[in-house]
């Protein structure tokens, strides 16, 4: 489309406003692959302080969950059962729930018996990590603290337990 | 028809003597213009039990045609909401465009952690659909609004075949005597199907 030259500079203006427009009322979302993991400090169930740096030179799987999600419940005894396989080469599991009270979160975390850092989660942490707006939600975070994949929904186990190998396989920093 | 038999028989010697079921050499003898039907009595057998097995897995193993062919769906299931009351986002969003007056009252039914991080713009949180408290706070949601007010409900905490708020809630409102309930259908979240769709979003400030 030619853009008349002698045409006012107010429909010049409007055009690249028309051709800027989708990228400035909906920016891109910020993606967090391939960049440092968001860090953040939260007491777990038990009070105990968990912070994500202090994960550094691990595999950290970090999963947003609630008690109200089918799909969650599901994934929760395969990862219990990772942190047993794989904590010694390395890997760490944190769950981060969703849930606006702790008590259900609590009780099923006794039933589940899992043996990782279970914290609550919030608006902040959520937005924090991009807009957690779906469960389950799963991030990869490398030896070298960066985000290595998002998974949404209900991930393919098989193939994720393919990928923490993978990772658990890089060496350390 | 005796002849018709014997003939039968010949015709499904096969590779070596007669087939072990006369039973199908007849069969074979009906079908003997279509060579390709007439098949062993083994294959037969292991053909129906496959079919067998695929009607066994559709009704059994699929929650959905099971609900459908029993007439049953759980009403904490987002199948039970008739087809008819879901709107899709295009719908939903030319609808928030129009003048105030007529614009629906967009209540979300799921996590008050994700409505924190974003919602649909004018929406209200009234949820969850899923816990008894979370209806309570639906109902006090709608108790000043008229019966036929256009009533909008949405999630989009899970896959919409997983979630536990937007059946419960939908059915609430009904029994409840409001008659235009209508609910946003998100296929996999709020996130995916609405946020990232560039669809208006109010978030925190």
């Amino acid at each position: 489309m030619k853009i008349p030259r002698r045409s006012s500079l107010p429909f010049r203006f409007a055009f690249y406003a028309c051709l800027l427009a989708p990228a400035v009322l909906h920016p891109a979302p910020h993606s967090l692959l391939h960049r440092p993991a968001p860090t953040f400090t939260r007491n777990d169930l038990s009070g105990k302080l968990v912070d994500l740096r202090a994960f550094r030179g691990q595999v950290v799987l970090l999963n947003f969950w609630a008690t109200w999600c089918g799909p969650c419940r599901l994934e929760l005894p395969r990862f219990a059962a990772w942190q047993t396989q794989y904590g010694p080469r390395g890997l760490q599991i944190l769950a981060v729930s969703m849930d606006d009270d702790p008590a259900p979160v609590r009780a099923l975390v006794r039933q589940l018996n899992l043996d990782f850092p279970v914290v609550m989660g919030d608006q902040p942490l959520g937005t924090l990590y991009g807009g957690v707006l779906g469960l389950p939600q799963t991030f990869l975070i490398g030896r070298d603290g960066t985000v290595r994949a998002r998974l949404k929904g209900e991930a393919d186990l098989q193939s994720l337990e393919s990928r923490v190998r993978r990772l658990l396989a890089e060496p350390r920093p | 028809m005796r002849n018709a038999r014997a003939e039968a028989g010949q015709t499904c010697a096969g590779r070596s003597g007669l087939h072990p079921c006369a039973r199908s050499c007849y069969t074979c003898y009906e079908m003997k213009q279509h060579k390709r039907l007439c098949v062993g009595r083994e294959s037969c057998t292991f053909a129906i039990s496959l079919m067998v097995f695929v009607l066994l897995a559709a009704f059994v193993l699929a929650p959905q045609a099971r609900a459908q062919f029993s007439g049953a769906v759980s009403p904490a299931s987002a199948y039970s909401i008739p087809q008819p009351q879901l709107i899709q986002p295009d719908a939903l969003s030319r609808l928030l465009r129009a003048p105030a007056a007529a614009r629906p009252l967009v209540l979300q039914v799921g996590s008050r952690i994700f409505f924190s991080q974003a919602h649909i713009p004018g929406s209200i949180y009234a949820g969850p659909g899923s816990q008894p408290a979370g209806l309570q706070l639906l109902e006090s949601s709608v108790a000043s609004s008229p019966k036929d007010r256009l009533i909008i409900l949405y999630c989009g905490c899970c896959p919409w075949n997983r979630c536990p708020n937007v059946g419960p809630a939908y059915h609430r409102l009904r029994d409840l005597g409001f008659t235009h309930v209508k609910v946003l259908y998100l296929a996999s979240n709020f996130g995916d199907d609405w946020v990232a769709k560039g669809y208006p979003v109010e978030e925190p400030q």
